[in-house]
């Protein structure tokens, strides 16, 4: 018996390589298309994902997400896709329709579970480049990440509008592109820079750049952290990577008039 | 408080009175009663002014199947997850 032999595409985000294999030759198209320029080609990744393709829904579609470990085997649902995933073997498998969005939701929670080990997060907020250096742009929805994203200059290069990508390293931490989209529906640039400064955003009459206590620095980081799992441990670590964050990278309030020289003051 | 679109994955991060506004959804509430009652109470806001800014995000969760509008309450059984105008 001839074994079928699956497509196979590696997607590369924040420098964790993910290989998904799939019999679909359709699907890896939409992959292909929805993660231009974070396709990579390691010959070791750091997880390989099986995908089986139903074409019916699993569950309820209204089912909410849920994330789950046992004897060190995560399990991750949602109405519209099921997988599990061993780090230890870096292996797992995810079941969903041949849409773009399951998986993509797939790759947030996986990754929040990768970093979360690691120091770092995945933040709710916009951010880009430059001169060398990163910026975050976090807020409540309408707070300007969009925007401020729009009006980037051309010497800007954007790493998100929607989640971005950070990871602790030595003294500091770094912010890397990310496909994850949000309104701009424009995938970042999959490069990185270190942090400078970590903008708590909204918009007002003029511009001002402002300073945040830290325990409210804290408090806006942690109400734009990404985490989806059950797990203490890692919730504690959670915390405890959000209040290094702002002991060691700057936290300031940015009040923006929606116009190109609120990036003035930025970089 | 930070809710995730199911359809999309589109998050959003609510401020104190989109998460009121979120939490007292229980499809059977009027939208203009909640925001009479639980945030006109409490914050000192414009009340036609909150009832915009409620309609507005009501509509962009929607937008994203996150919440449900509609002009009629919505039948628990219909869906324990639906939010109603």
């Amino acid at each position: 018996m001839t074994e079928v032999v699956p497509f196979s595409l590696v997607i590369d985000i924040g420098g964790v390589p993910v290989r998904v294999n799939t019999t679909d030759a359709a699907f890896v198209g939409i992959l292909q298309d929805r993660y231009a320029g974070f396709i990579g080609r390691s010959d070791r990744p750091e997880i390989v994902f099986d995908i089986e393709i139903t074409s019916s829904h699993l569950a309820n579609p209204d089912d909410d997400v849920r994330v789950t470990q046992q004897q060190g085997r995560w399990t991750l649902q949602r109405g519209d896709f099921r997988a599990e995933w061993e780090p230890a073997k870096r292996r797992g498998w995810i079941r969903q329709t041949a849409n773009p969005y399951s998986i993509d939701a797939v790759f947030r929670i996986v990754h929040t579970l990768v970093l979360a080990k690691q120091g770092g997060f995945l933040l709710h907020s916009a951010s880009a480049i430059r001169n060398g250096r990163a910026f975050l742009f976090a807020g409540v929805s309408e707070a300007g990440k969009t925007t401020i994203s729009r009006l980037a200059p051309p010497d800007v290069t954007l790493l998100t509008d929607e989640i971005s990508y950070v990871r602790q390293q030595n003294e500091g931490y770094v912010a890397y592109g990310t496909p994850f989209t949000g309104e701009l529906a424009k995938l970042g640039e999959n490069v990185s820079a270190s942090v400078s400064v970590l903008y708590l955003l909204s918009k007002g009459p003029e511009n001002r750049i402002e300073p945040v206590e830290p325990a409210d620095a804290a408090r806006s980081l942690l109400a734009n952290l990404l985490f989806f799992a059950e797990d203490e441990e890692l919730v504690q670590a959670t915390f405890h990577s959000a209040f290094e964050f702002v002991s060691r990278v700057p936290v300031r309030r940015l009040t923006f008039f929606p116009d190109s020289r609120v990036w003035e003051l930025i970089g | 408080m930070m809710i995730m679109s199911g359809r999309d994955s589109t998050l959003f991060t609510l401020n104190k009175t989109a998460t009121i506004l979120w939490q007292s959804a229980d499809g059977e509430t009027p939208l203009e009663e909640i925001v009479s009652r639980k945030i006109c109470s409490e914050f000192d806001v414009d009340p036609k002014e909150a009832l915009r800014d409620a309609e507005s995000l009501a509509r962009e969760l929607a937008a994203h199947e996150i919440l449900q509008v509609s002009e009629t309450p919505i039948l628990q059984s219909h869906s324990g997850a639906d939010k109603s105008k």
